[in-house]
């Protein structure tokens, strides 16, 4: 096992005597075991496992370098993950019994167990290592290269990685002006959301007048479906701090934030281990690799309000106040976090920047498309065989990342829409799948790159509802300090409240599209001026259920409580029973042998009927 | 109690030393509270605005203004629900009714008899495991509605092994 052996480091000199040093410490083919404790895996159990590798290498007579725990692969759905060197074997759903085996038959003995390893569900076919894997295949990892391959609580890892080796460069041998370059040659762009260019954001900050200036990572990632930012603060921690260490050599700023989500507490817990472990090495705090350049950063917990990932409430919260956004006619970078000029990105985007340096902006721009370079990190969700966290390069085409890398639409259903953006994103249908992921196509379609979600939706979902999901989401989360925000939404989800529930009238797609305009004209943030997009973007692909939901009465998905009904399918089914009892209001009516019916007018369409039916005799039509 | 108050006057102290009096840190002073006592109490934050020289009522704004902080004693048990997306489309909104209408609870609330507080939160970013209810820090995925039921009715109603006592109230 490599020797913790974090001890200040005064010149890049002894930083490069200490990486030589851990990586002779490693033989090449040497026994190790990593375990995934990302959150997806962790709440699967996997730390358990990890305790019971590493007391069977205790015990085993053979020699193992290393257990160690790592971050996300990605592949959560698969979970827990275990990836066996030499070899780089990936067994897939460990379980506990499990353990002794794969130590016996892999760690020690070098053969595959089979029955553990991912297999294709479409040919069969076995896959023994990750790049086997369809899943893994197309994508491009620069984000996430590390991310399951080393320890995200030990510094040693990183820097065996060739971590901080960027850190080092800028300090030494760039000048701020020189690596601001590098990033603006790199063409990246904010991937929070707005898409904004980081260099232009950072030379605004830089030419800002006001001392001190600050540099915050926002890592309050509050899109539901999406956790990016949370597998990368988690499983590499040490990038996000190096990204920040090297902007703020860039901007010329001594403080730095860190604000993460409170629901994130893994992702609290590293960040706070790397921040003290990169101080203790002298990569952090005064006189960093003794070039005289000073910063320090501090963790702050959001509070638990969404509103917190727009950078002008962001800061409120920071500042100790209610997060309230404010207009933004004097930019952050100009007046910001206490009044002082602050830039703020997220927390991918800080992860991008150590490559930058390291390989160059012209390396990083070779990547992507003509405005959108580089890769982008998805959380691929919902009705998708294959679900995680997946980066691709952009401008790979919606459908690849779809059918390609998800394996396409689950349970055979077929595809009707993929919602990227988050809440104030849009619903993209299926004639649009072949458009290439870049920030302005999407936004072209009316939804946004947003932070990368990817919601995969199937026929069984209604799309109307799926709108009404996210304004209320949106009005819950709204911080009440604007008026359209504060009542628009209120109006629009009471609108789609009586369309869900079979009262719509004609003429309130018209209002909705009114009020809509509305929140995009005169809403205070941008949060409240895109909250419309979920349902303008419905309204623009999916109309056809608007309509069928206030002219016939009808749910198309049939998810619409009220707007579908249940039946008994004659042929299917086999007179059990079952239904009839469960059903709590005494709805149906059967005897053996004959098949039974359900009484429409006493059903009250609670839906417990078809979950107890065993033979999918139950339909919803 | 007197002693009690002398505890919590001494916690205070400590917490507003620790990030050295600053106003700004109001939030994760808030938090740190709260880990302590499991709520905001009334008298803590009082206290607490009387140190940093803030009104109280921007103490009760910045409270009322998170999701994350508690007023009221917190149940026994804590079971947080996700109803992001994902969760929402693979039935957590089914499971949320159904937790409420059994147990009495309202989202946020603690039911009846103390057993357990509820909290539905927008997404966990566990997607991958959905439907997910964390019940005292423990991840359950692929929760359906009876199998919620099934665990929260199952929640000892004695803590159990456990040295340390709740939140004095």
């Amino acid at each position: 096992m490599i020797q913790a052996s974090a001890r200040r480091m005064t010149t890049p000199a002894d930083l490069q005597a200490w990486r030589d040093r851990l990586v002779a410490g490693r033989s090449d083919g040497a026994r190790r075991v990593r375990v995934c404790i990302g959150t997806g895996c962790a709440a699967k159990g996997s730390r358990k496992l990890y305790e019971l590798f590493v007391q069977a290498a205790g015990q085993a007579d053979a020699h193992v370098e290393a257990v160690t725990c790592v971050g996300c692969h990605g592949f959560c759905e698969r979970g827990p993950i275990v990836v066996v060197e030499p070899g780089n074997i990936l067994y897939q759903r460990v379980e506990e019994p499990d353990v002794p085996e794969i130590f016996r038959e892999t760690v020690i003995g070098g053969r595959l167990v089979e029955r553990l390893l991912y297999e294709d569900p479409g040919t069969g076919d076995k896959a023994a290592t990750a790049e086997d894997i369809p899943f893994y295949k197309a994508q491009k990892r620069i984000v996430l290269e590390h991310n399951g391959r080393i320890d995200p609580t030990s510094i040693d890892e990183y820097i065996a990685a060739d971590g901080y080796a960027a850190l080092a460069k800028a300090l030494t041998t760039m000048t701020p002006e020189e690596t601001l370059e590098q990033v603006e040659r790199s063409g990246l762009r904010g991937r929070g959301g707005g898409g904004f260019s980081t260099a232009r954001k950072w030379r605004s900050c830089r030419r800002a007048p006001g001392e001190p200036k600050y540099v915050i990572c926002n890592g309050d990632e509050g899109d539901p479906g999406a956790f990016m930012d949370r597998s990368i603060m988690e499983g590499n921690p040490h990038l996000v701090l190096e990204g920040m260490v090297i902007g703020a050599y860039a901007i010329g700023s001594s403080q730095g934030y860190i604000y993460v989500r409170n629901e994130y507490p893994l992702a609290v817990e590293h960040l706070r281990g790397a921040i003290d472990a990169a101080r203790a090495a002298g990569l952090l705090g005064d006189n960093i690799l003794q070039t005289g350049f000073a910063f320090d950063v501090r963790i702050n917990r959001g509070g638990g309000a969404f509103v917190c990932g727009e950078s002008t409430a962001l800061m409120a919260s920071l500042e100790g106040r209610p997060g309230e956004p404010r207009a933004k006619y004097v930019h952050t970078v100009e007046s910001g976090l206490h009044g002082k000029p602050t830039n703020l990105n997220n927390a991918e985007t800080w992860a991008n920047v150590p490559a930058i340096v390291n390989h160059g902006g012209d390396w990083f721009a070779s990547t992507g498309t003509e405005g959108s370079k580089g890769t982008k990190v998805f959380s691929l969700v919902g009705q998708v065989v294959n679900t995680g966290l997946v980066e691709v390069p952009m401008g790979i085409t919606l459908r690849r990342i779809v059918e390609e890398i998800g394996g396409g639409v689950k349970e055979g259903g077929t595809f009707k829409a993929v919602q990227t953006g988050g809440p104030s994103g849009g619903c993209i249908p299926a004639e649009h799948l072949d458009t290439r992921v870049d920030f302005d196509e999407l936004t072209r379609l009316g939804s946004m790159m947003g932070s990368g979600g990817m919601i995969v939706m199937d026929q069984d979902t209604c799309m109307v509802n799926v709108a009404r999901y996210f304004l209320n989401f949106l009005r819950e989360e709204s911080c009440g300090k604007c008026t359209p925000c504060r009542e628009g939404l209120a109006q629009m989800l009471h609108i789609l409240d009586r369309i869900t529930h079979s009262q719509g009238r004609r003429g309130d797609v018209e209002k909705l599209d009114q009020l809509a305009a509305l929140l995009e004209g005169t809403a205070l943030c941008a949060l409240g001026k895109t909250a419309a997009n979920p349902v303008l973007s419905t309204i623009r692909y999916f109309r056809d259920e608007y309509d069928a939901h206030i002219v016939d009465g009808r749910c198309p998905a049939k998810e619409c409580r009220g707007m579908f009904r249940y039946e008994i399918d004659p042929e299917a089914c086999k007179a059990c029973g079952i239904c009839l009892k469960a059903c709590p209001v005494g709805a149906i009516t059967g005897e053996k042998k004959v098949p039974h019916v359900i009484d429409q007018d006493t059903c009250t369409l609670c839906g417990t009927c078809l979950d107890k039916c065993p033979f999918s005799a139950v339909l919803k039509v | 109690m007197p002693e009690d108050t002398t505890i919590r006057d001494d916690l205070i102290e400590s917490i507003v030393a620790r990030y050295d009096g600053e106003k700004g840190m109001l939030i994760p002073m808030m938090q740190d509270i709260q880990a302590e006592l499991g709520y905001l109490p009334a008298d803590p934050l009082r206290h607490l605005a009387r140190r940093l020289d803030l009104p109280l009522s921007r103490l009760y704004a910045v409270a009322t203004f998170y999701a994350s902080f508690r007023l009221a004693p917190k149940g026994l048990h804590e079971v947080t629900l996700c109803v992001g997306t994902v969760c929402y489309l693979k039935g957590a909104g089914e499971i949320a009714e159904k937790i409420c209408q059994e147990f009495q609870v309202a989202p946020g609330g603690t039911t009846p008899d103390g057993l357990f507080s509820y909290q539905p939160v927008n997404c966990v970013g566990a997607c991958a495991l959905a439907p997910v209810m964390i019940v005292d820090g423990e991840y359950h995925d692929g929760v359906t509605v009876e199998g919620a039921m099934t665990l929260l009715a199952a929640l000892p109603s004695e803590e159990a092994g456990q040295d340390e006592q709740e939140a004095p109230t």
